[in-house]
């Protein structure tokens, strides 16, 4: 039955992804101007210009020429980057790991902080810890995740340099090779300590930048829904029972609000992946953003729509994930699903 | 409630909600904050010290100088006053925010009016195309229009509506499903009013205050928005004075000339916490109306 | 006669800010002598619930809320609530609820929640003994699967079976006071009644005192030894089960009496109008004083 309700969600995130497909293919071609003269630029000639629309099928009617996209996706095959001049999924393979690992890291910070931030103020609602915890939420929501990379380099990279501003190791630190692309994973894996902290330090301040914005808003969800427990009754029942305050806060009532914080910690991900774009740029970090953009800039198309296509694909597998995380939570749902 | 021999106050009151908004001190700072920005970039031009350093051209005998006497957050590389760049990035951004809303919560709401009224088919597909354009992260979204188009002000706004839009749907959408349940618009289907007149005259008018504290807190996430896709260099291009582009090019100054990121960056911070503020207020103002 | 465990004196409650208060108890005062069943009934918003809640310092900690009075209880003042009265909470006073369902956690297990009552008041006790007096305690309310409900979770019990579990972690600790606070209102009325029948046989054989909060009469009179009658935040009258029922002095008690017939399971009926009578001063029984001095 779990297995169940995950292949519907898997099914409907299918439903979701060919209508990324359809809408980044009709971005891409409906647009005003030849998608290949734009692509070869103003020095092409008309034959080379020729050339690319029957390669891409540009001169075929919409339908077919999303149907030739489709069928070229189903081979794995995003088609070539006229920047770098390979094949769009080369290109993805190399620059994702940097950009997932920044993410998973940010979103591991996110949660590390931002729920017992969240808790904090809701076990002291009305006081100062809540007032200052709300503040430090609230400035975090409202800070875009460039402004902080800026004002963390400033303070912790030049007035106190304590951390490195730029790339992912030291020039001096080799590369681990490992199959992951995470440098943490794959140094550990080959048991280079050295190399972890280097990646480790490189890793904190890009990924606290990426962090705040999610921090804050997981602070403020966890806060509100904590609240709403708060009033429950068996909140009530626990503190007639003697329940210590702290336990209640951390266990009792932290569950109930976890569920319905975990649902739109999903979304909060997806704004990563794409804020990831302002910190890499501000860290010189080697992702995925430093390829987007510069397909973007070069009108790249093939890779523009691959570079899209990857990052829905990353958003909505994360959701499934969510979602059968908050089953496993909520024992409601968990219960419902084994007895089927 | 309002008081029989009170014929100054509404009918429908709103005191509670006054008294609750300005019974907040983050609320009336941020309003405070809102005020003064808006009025700062709405007199742009008689309020900063040097208006012409909106072109390319600044003061060169004063390049790059540290926040001083004459130049009160100092000069960018180009000897441009940076208050008064900042200010004019404000105008700017101020306008973008106002367009891309105008503009994208109409489409958004009567999206979610009609599938959330209307349900079966036309629910369906409204949504799950909703659903498309909320699974992309919306910076990625707006990277990629912008990638097919010029980046001008125009296509930017342009980019940031097509990703906007699907919020005030999501939202008008869950709260259209449940007031078509209640008992007015069942009593309004009864007597044959149209569909326009349900949605519009009857459902509609219950959407005002998530609308609106959505607005408001959606100016500063747009600017926020702006200010991102600008930093990339996907926005508005020089020599127009935009606080996303400062940052960027500030960053290439670090550390000797700090002040040239991290003043706009605290403009940007400042401008969306503000709007922030002013829309938490507004929210628990609506909701001690009830 | 055998000391009061509670012992409420003069204890006054208004709600709000400091600028604009509401207030909602205007000086009660009564008192649960050990082993004890004593009634305190009014219709919803007279200040029962409230008063019981305060009794337990649970709403003390809020700053919206300004009790004076005293509130003896076990041996200490609990009118400021604080950690002396917290301490005594789940082991020397327990709480039943309205709605046994909902006052559990819906994302914990029936055993873990127990473990943490039974460790109350700061008490070591080791997961194994706690799951063995857990299953000796649901033993005792007539639970037949003690290994199955302790595994479960709330909403896969009934809510007969959870009433049940309630009054197992009320009394698991041997309190000297059960607060009941309108006990199983929300189940049906067979299962409402055996699991009071059941309540009443526990507390009785343990002398276990009962302070029953109910807008019931029919409750109160099968129940309590004692009763008062709380009308907008004052007792306007106190008396034994007896004395009450068959004597009704007070016009708010006889509105009330009069009105019970008309409606059926012994409920209270919202009393259309509200009789100046209603207000006039509280009556006493014949030898239902107040403890004089504060023997608690």
């Amino acid at each position: 039955m779990i297995l169940k309700s995950t292949l519907r969600r898997i099914g409907a995130a299918l439903i979701v992804m060919i209508g990324i497909s359809m809408l980044i293919f009709a971005i891409a071609r409906v647009m005003p101007g030849d998608p290949a003269r734009i692509a070869l630029g103003p020095n092409a000639t008309a034959e080379q210009v020729a050339a690319l629309r029957f390669e891409r099928h540009l001169d075929a009617s919409l339908p077919v020429q999303y149907f030739e996209f489709l069928k070229a996706l189903s081979r794995g095959d995003l088609g070539r980057s006229l920047y770098t001049n390979r094949p769009v999924t080369t290109d993805i393979a190399q620059f994702l790991p940097a950009t997932l690992e920044l993410v998973v890291v940010s979103a591991i910070i996110m949660v590390l902080i931002g729920l017992p931030l969240g808790i904090m103020s809701a076990h002291f609602r009305g006081r100062v810890p809540d007032h200052l915890g709300r503040l430090i939420a609230l400035i975090g929501v409202c800070t875009p995740a460039f402004v902080w990379g800026v004002i963390l380099q400033l303070f912790f990279g030049y007035f106190w340099p304590i951390f490195p501003i730029e790339g992912r190791l030291l020039e001096t630190t080799p590369v681990p090779q490992g199959p992951t692309g995470f440098y943490l994973i794959d140094s550990l894996a080959t048991g280079n300590v050295s190399t972890f902290f280097d990646a480790l330090h490189h890793l904190i301040l890009p990924a606290l930048a990426l962090a705040m914005s999610g921090l804050g808003q997981t602070a403020r969800l966890t806060r509100a829904n904590m609240i709403d427990v708060y009033d429950k009754p068996y909140v009530e029942m626990e503190r007639a029972y003697g329940f210590k305050p702290f336990r209640i806060a951390t266990r009792y009532a932290f569950r109930p609000a976890f569920i319905p914080t975990l649902t739109i910690l999903g979304l909060e991900f997806a704004a990563m992946l794409g804020n990831a774009f302002l910190v890499e740029k501000v860290f010189g970090w080697p992702g995925l953003s430093r390829y987007g953009v510069e397909v973007i800039i070069r009108k790249d198309l093939d890779a523009i729509v691959g570079t899209v296509l990857i990052i829905a694909a990353a958003f909505l597998i994360m959701n499934i994930v969510v979602d059968i995380l908050v089953g496993f939570i909520n024992p409601r749902i968990r219960l419902a699903a084994g007895k089927g | 409630m309002s008081e029989p021999g009170s014929p100054v106050l509404p009918k429908r009151g709103g005191s509670k909600a006054v008294a609750a908004y300005f019974g907040n001190p983050l609320s009336v700072g941020g309003l405070l904050i809102v005020v003064v920005i808006v009025m700062l970039a709405a007199l742009a031009d008689y309020v900063t010290p040097f208006p012409d350093h909106v072109g390319p051209i600044g003061d060169f005998a004063a390049m790059n100088t540290g926040p001083g006497e004459t130049y009160k957050l100092g000069t960018d590389t180009m000897g441009r006053d940076l208050f008064t760049r900042i200010i004019f990035g404000y105008r700017l951004s101020l306008i973008m925010a106002v367009v891309v809303l105008a503009i994208a919560t109409p489409i958004g709401v009567i999206v979610g009016l009609v599938a959330g009224y209307k349900g079966g088919w036309t629910d369906y597909v409204l949504m799950r195309l909703t659903d498309v354009f909320l699974a992309v992260p919306p910076l990625v979204l707006a990277m990629a229009i912008m990638g097919f188009l010029e980046p001008t002000l125009m296509n930017g706004m342009l980019a940031i509506t097509a990703m906007w839009w699907p919020w005030y749907a999501r939202l008008i959408y869950n709260v259209t499903r449940a007031e078509a349940q209640e008992g007015y618009v069942l009593a309004a289907e009864t007597v044959g009013a149209s569909t326009a007149h349900i949605l519009f005259r009857e459902i509609l008018p219950n959407c005002w205050p998530s609308i609106l504290t959505k607005m408001t807190l959606d100016v500063g996430f747009v600017i926020l928005m702006a200010s991102s896709l600008s930093f990339l260099g996907l926005g508005v291009q020089p020599p127009t004075p935009d606080l996303g582009s400062m940052v960027a090019d500030g960053a290439k100054y670090m550390p000797d000339a700090w002040w040239l990121s991290l003043w706009p960056a605290i403009a940007i911070l400042l401008v969306v916490l503000g709007f922030n503020l002013v829309g938490d207020g507004l929210r628990e103002a609506f909701e001690a109306e009830g | 006669m055998t000391e009061a465990v509670l012992a409420i004196r003069d204890l006054r409650l208004a709600f709000g800010s400091r600028r604009s208060q509401s207030a909602v108890l205007h000086g009660i005062s009564l008192h649960v002598r050990a082993g004890e069943k004593v009634a305190l009934v009014g219709e919803s918003g007279s200040g029962k619930s409230v008063t019981a809640r305060l009794a337990m310092g649970l709403l003390q900690e809020s700053p919206k809320v300004h009790a004076t009075g005293s509130i003896r209880f076990d041996g200490i003042e609990a009118i400021d609530g604080g950690p002396e009265i917290a301490r005594r909470r789940g082991n020397r006073v327990a709480m039943i609820f309205q709605d046994p369902t909902s006052a559990l956690n819906p994302t914990f297990r029936i055993r873990g929640q127990f473990r943490d009552v039974l460790r109350s008041g700061g008490r070591r006790i080791s997961v194994a003994d706690a799951d063995a007096r857990a299953e000796a305690a649901l033993a005792e309310v007539s639970i037949p699967d003690l290994k199955r409900a302790l595994d479960s979770y709330a909403f896969q019990l009934s809510g007969g079976m959870n009433q049940r579990v309630m009054i197992a972690m009320a009394l698991a600790n041997r309190p000297a006071l059960l607060i009941a606070d309108e006990p199983g209102t929300a189940l049906d009325v067979t299962v409402q009644a055996q699991t009071l029948a059941l309540m009443h046989d526990l507390t009785e054989k343990r002398g276990t005192a009962v302070l029953l909060i109910s807008h019931n009469l029919g409750v109160v009179r099968e129940f309590a030894d004692r009763v008062y009658v709380i009308y907008r935040g004052r007792i306007v009258e106190h008396g034994t089960t007896a004395q009450l029922f068959r004597d009704p002095l007070h016009p708010y008690t006889r509105a009330l009496l009069a009105a019970i017939p008309k409606i059926s399971g012994g409920g209270l009926p919202d009393l259309p109008e509200r009789s100046p009578d209603f207000e006039s001063p509280m009556i006493t029984h014949e030898g239902c004083g107040e403890p004089q001095g504060f023997s608690a």
